[in-house]
């Protein structure tokens, strides 16, 4: 918890909240019941951030296809994140190098910049794995799925 | 500033141990619990990655945890701490906060 | 629980959510406009249509604010505001449209 807790316009306390995605979609309900958990997050006004290593980049990677499993495919769900203000989607490069993955192979997820004249701007960012370190130890708050 | 990182399944049925210990950052706690304590002992493969975690991290284990799998405590590997559940407490306290890699 | 017309039945939940969104239909809709006390118009059709389309690309119900500052967007500012929308649907905008439109309760609703 930081010392100084920034207050929101309504005089309310923001605090950071990590929600650390490492599974891979489908196969166990730990995806979709975080992705759950992250728009319910969005109604509370707090800074939210999502962090896909490991298994995780998976949830984000682009043409799924569930029909065959008879299982609903959430996955265009996160691109309707940048709605609920959720604009902080952080991918490790080294998760994506040891999966054979690229950032072309994950889905195009955007967000509208309300501070630059609604400039759309992509909410994935690729970070190596010691600056994801560094991001997940500057939270208030790390959720793990 | 530090975290307390919990690992809960056992390094030889997931990688959530491995994960943890690529991501830790200098100051920070592993407490083992659960079935991962079944990688503290001394002699098995998995000892290596935590003396290398060691030099920078206290790495503990929940002692209920390491009794309750017959390991026993001169069998752990050195340097890593037992503790009971209200040290399990005490150190969830003493951290900014908490990581659980499940 | 469930609806019935014309020798259709589809089965909701307690709160009158279907659970099958396959078995929508228009006449349904005006089924269920009418157990919430609401008179379809034009308006309500725009929404319950922008409420498909948006459940269609990205496979959720929008929370009420998402719902309005979407709307806002894509019908101005006019239409993408609380007195509208309420006056519209008074039980809550995204409640009652997602449940017209043959939606699951809205995600993020508590």
């Amino acid at each position: 918890m930081s010392d100084i807790e920034a207050p929101d316009a309504e005089g309310g306390v923001v605090k950071k909240f990590m929600f650390v995605n490492r599974k891979s979609p489908h196969g166990t309900v730990y995806a979709v019941e975080s992705l759950e958990v992250v728009l319910i997050s969005a109604a509370f006004d707090q800074d939210v951030s999502l962090a896909f290593l490991d298994d995780g980049v998976f949830q984000i990677v682009k043409q799924q296809d569930t029909s065959g499993l008879g299982i609903k495919n959430f996955s265009p769900a996160y691109r309707a994140l940048g709605d609920f203000e959720i604009t902080k989607l952080y991918v490790e490069q080294e998760a994506l190098d040891e999966r054979g993955l690229t950032a072309d192979d994950l889905m195009e997820i955007m967000y509208e910049d309300e501070d630059d004249d609604y400039e759309e701007k992509p909410s994935v960012r690729v970070v190596g794995r010691g600056e994801l370190s560094k991001l997940m130890s500057e939270q208030d708050v790390l959720l793990s799925f | 500033m530090s975290t307390l990182h919990t690992v809960s399944n056992s390094p030889f049925e997931n990688n959530a141990f491995k994960s943890c210990l690529d991501h830790v950052t200098a100051g920070d706690t592993i407490l083992l619990i659960e079935d991962s304590v079944v990688g503290a002992r001394k002699a098995g493969s998995f000892g290596k990655e935590i003396g290398k975690a060691l030099a920078n991290c206290r790495v503990c284990a929940l002692a209920p945890d390491l009794s309750a799998r017959g390991i026993a405590a001169d069998t752990v590997l050195d340097g890593i701490e037992l503790v009971d559940y209200g040290g399990f407490v005490d150190l969830a306290a003493e951290h900014e906060r908490t990581q659980a890699w499940l | 629980m469930a609806y019935q017309y014309n020798g259709t039945t589809v089965e909701h939940d307690e709160e009158g959510y279907i659970t099958d969104i396959s078995l929508w239909s228009r006449e349904l809709a005006d089924i269920i406009a009418k157990d919430e006390n609401i008179e379809m118009t034009d308006e309500h059709w725009e929404v319950v249509n922008f409420l498909r389309d948006y459940y269609e690309e990205y496979q959720i119900a929008p929370a009420v604010r998402v719902l309005i500052k979407s709307i806002k967007k894509s019908m101005g500012k006019d239409k993408g505001n609380n007195k509208y929308m309420y006056h519209l649907f008074p039980y809550g905008p995204a409640k009652q449209a997602c449940k017209i439109a043959g939606l699951p309760k809205p995600t993020g609703c508590v």
